[in-house]
């Protein structure tokens, strides 16, 4: 005959194993995911990551937001705005290289010690070089596109031009041209008729970009990263590419137009003062293109 | 133990483990809940800070990412978390002063003392008041309830837009790399670094303790990776007591720390630091009681020493070096308008400890630390030369089941013992005593 203690032993036991059977088929899952691609590697300014290296790591930084499997439902995704990323995905807004493509190695590193403005993802700085080229192919190793795809290659930023008068309203008549006010509104304050309607390809909401909040943008700060901004696109969301709309000069065009909407005093801003630069009118007609001599 | 015990106990332990391995590991949950972040983000093993909480803590409690300032908030967000530790110790004490029958040891007995009881409570307020304005305020209580200002200051950060210059101001711990506020141990013995508060016998300078909390202001820098940090801060000579006890003295307190990058085995960071000050040796007196503010006959003291935390790996290894000298007033507890006792001499001595822990994973810790302090030179000639010198040696583990971005749980156990020479109250030998404590740590 049983005791009344064994009975409750044997409750207790039912409950653990309950409790225990759907992590021991995550762990299974995990354990599958992690032996195909745990021998991932990534190579940054001559050193080589290796994914399994990064394992602790991602666990100590990463998992609370992207989650343990690398898919953005970390335990805090549901309190994040922005979202954080799907590696699954293999999708990336920071890139060099075309819409479309793979990022390079080193666009992961830059994006991991950058952080992203406006968002919850720190600058990952204090992780040292070592540890943060081994988190590149940690990134990696949750998309099987980073074993079937090469990355794409890289554009190719000019060099920047002198800023003018002309380049600037050339980049603002751009600006009215490409229709970018419907989203990021006639001053670049994110508010253009569109913004409400905008979600990101998981049919998330997402806001456009404020120029006249902060002095970084999401993928960067320089000129350089602006114009890469422009030409690669943010893939995953509503910002496309638009290297096959303009050419690079008329993208630089542009690169000093959104400076003048920025807080920051730059010879871009003091040329729209002296210009006496107003918003855009969206019911105008587009200006006349400036002249070629710029 | 019968079948249906062991099963029981069987049971419970599995039960133990699922409800451990179905989370996650966490310190001050308030930033992890601003920020989205696990504990272990910022934390070694809570409360140790690591190389990315080291440069939140230093750039004002602020990730830089344009949403530090509290209006990106949810109005229901409250910057507060909680942390108390109900535990179990026993105390054993060799030789502790008793009235007892004559005969061998009289006078003396060993004591030991165990059972449950609470630790004090800490409740921590901090963040940004504004972007690049940071505040800690932590009301903290003893075990029976009692409540005292712990750490109260406002920080004015990256001031002319520079890391280099930030401001602050109230009462605050000082700047040291192996912070005693963020230990990893918690007992009688272990909860503290005798270093950061060893005086010797005989000496009443109770005012140069690094470990505690002082009132005053500080400058503090950093490089943008926090690679090099440094401070200098300026204080009351008061032990952070508050209603101007010690009133015009103070003392300042100079830190430089520089980090290196060694590849695979990630950043080492080496450190110096020296603290000068001046503190009053007695008190003008009416009727016989003190009157406050009339603190008078300052005498110096000082310290300095360099430190260093290694990582190889999941071991790191923080090891400390100070030396420290009082001025033969405080050595001989000799008010400064008395006479120095004949021969009296400014003591000196030497501490040094080595802590190493071992992060199997950002959940399980293991830790020691070895202690020890020497006299160089007694205040008193005809002291004996090793009267005071210290031994302690601490051992334990911290396993956090829970460790999320909103609360944190840690099962700590440890075992602490320390010898000191020739303090014992009676018969003037060795005293010792170990401490065994284990509890639950939580903070939410």
């Amino acid at each position: 005959m049983r005791t009344k203690l064994q009975n409750i032993s044997l409750i207790a036991g039912a409950a653990v194993i309950l409790a225990l059977a759907p992590a021991g088929a995550v762990a299974q899952e995990t354990e599958y995911t992690e032996s195909q691609r745990l021998n991932m590697q990534s190579s940054i300014h001559g050193k080589t990551g290796h994914a399994e290296n990064a394992k602790m790591n991602y666990r100590r930084y990463c998992t609370g937001c992207h989650g343990d499997f690398g898919d953005g439902e970390g335990e805090n995704a549901q309190w994040i705005d922005p979202k954080p990323r799907n590696f699954t995905l293999g999708q990336f807004k920071c890139r060099s290289t075309p819409t479309g493509t793979l990022p390079t190695d080193e666009d992961l590193y830059n994006t991991i010690g950058r952080g992203i403005t406006n968002s919850n993802m720190p600058q990952w700085i204090p992780l040292t070089d070592d540890e943060r080229v081994d988190m590149v192919a940690y990134v990696k190793h949750f998309s099987p596109k980073f074993v079937n795809e090469k990355p794409g290659t890289p554009i190719q930023v000019p060099p920047e031009p002198e800023v003018t008068a002309d380049r600037i309203k050339a980049g603002q008549a751009l600006f009215q041209r490409l229709e970018c006010w419907k989203c990021h509104g006639v001053e670049g304050r994110g508010n253009g008729p569109s913004a409400d309607t905008l979600t990101d390809d998981q049919n998330r909401p997402i806001k456009p970009f404020n120029f006249h909040d902060g002095t970084r943008f999401k993928c960067g700060s320089t000129d350089q990263d602006l114009y890469k901004i422009f030409m690669t696109g943010l893939d995953g969301t509503p910002m496309p590419s638009f290297a096959d709309n303009v050419k690079p000069d008329e993208a630089w065009d542009l690169v000093f137009y959104l400076r003048t909407l920025q807080p920051l005093k730059t010879r871009e801003k003091e040329i729209a003062k002296q210009l006496g630069l107003k918003p855009i009118n969206p019911n105008a007609p587009p200006p006349a293109q400036p002249s070629e001599n710029k | 133990m019968t079948s249906s015990r062991r099963c029981l106990a069987g049971a419970f332990l599995l039960l133990f483990l699922a409800v451990g391995s179905s989370n996650n590991a966490n310190a001050i949950p308030a930033f992890a809940r601003k920020y989205g972040l696990r504990c272990s983000a910022c934390h070694v093993a809570w409360p140790v800070l690591n190389d990315f909480g080291w440069r939140f803590k230093d750039n004002g409690y602020q990730l830089m990412n344009d949403r530090d300032a509290p209006i990106w908030q949810h109005p229901g967000y409250w910057p507060v978390a909680f942390r108390m530790t109900p535990n179990f110790h026993r105390d054993s004490t060799d030789k502790v002063q008793a009235d007892t029958t004559a005969g061998p040891g009289a006078g003396e007995v060993q004591v030991t003392a165990h059972g449950f009881d609470l630790s004090g409570l800490d409740i921590l307020t901090a963040g940004t008041l504004e972007k690049n304005i940071s505040f800690l305020l932590v009301p903290s209580a003893d075990e029976t309830g009692a409540f005292h200002f712990e750490s109260v200051w406002v920080r004015f950060d990256n001031l002319a837009h520079s890391p280099w210059l930030n401001v602050k101001f109230g009462k605050f711990e000082l700047d040291n790399l192996i912070s005693e506020k963020r230990i990893l141990s918690l007992s009688g013995n272990g909860g503290f670094y005798e270093n950061y508060h060893f005086v010797p016998p005989g000496d009443n300078n109770a005012w140069a303790q690094i470990g505690d909390n002082q009132l005053g202001v500080a400058w503090e820098g950093h490089s943008a990776n926090d690679h090099t940090r440094a401070s200098a801060a300026l204080f009351s000579s008061n032990d952070g007591n508050v209603d101007l006890v010690n009133a015009n003295s103070y003392s300042g307190f100079f830190n430089f720390t520089q980090a290196f990058d060694l590849g695979g085995l990630g950043l080492q960071r080496v450190g110096a630091y020296a603290y000068i000050g001046q503190a009053p040796t007695f008190s003008l007196t009416n009727g016989g009681d003190p009157i406050p503010g009339s603190s008078l006959g300052n005498a110096s003291f000082h310290r300095e020493g360099v430190y260093g935390d290694f990582y190889f790996n999941k071991l790191d290894v923080a090891v400390y070096y100070q030396h420290a000298w009082d001025s033969a007033y405080f050595g001989t507890s000799t008010p400064g308008n008395g006479l120095l006792p004949t021969g009296a001499r400014a003591p000196t001595w030497n501490g040094i400890f080595v802590e190493p822990h071992f992060t199997f994973t950002p959940q399980f810790v293991a830790f020691g630390r070895t202690e020890f302090i020497r006299m160089s030179r007694q205040a008193l000639p005809t002291n004996p030369s090793d009267l005071g010198n210290i031994d302690a040696y601490t051992i334990g583990y911290r396993w956090y089941p829970i460790m999320t971005s909103r609360t944190g749980l840690a099962w700590h156990n440890e075992y602490s013992w320390i010898r000191q020479t020739g303090t014992s109250p009676v018969s003037g030998t060795d005293l010792t005593s170990g401490t065994l404590f284990f509890g639950f740590d939580f903070d939410f």
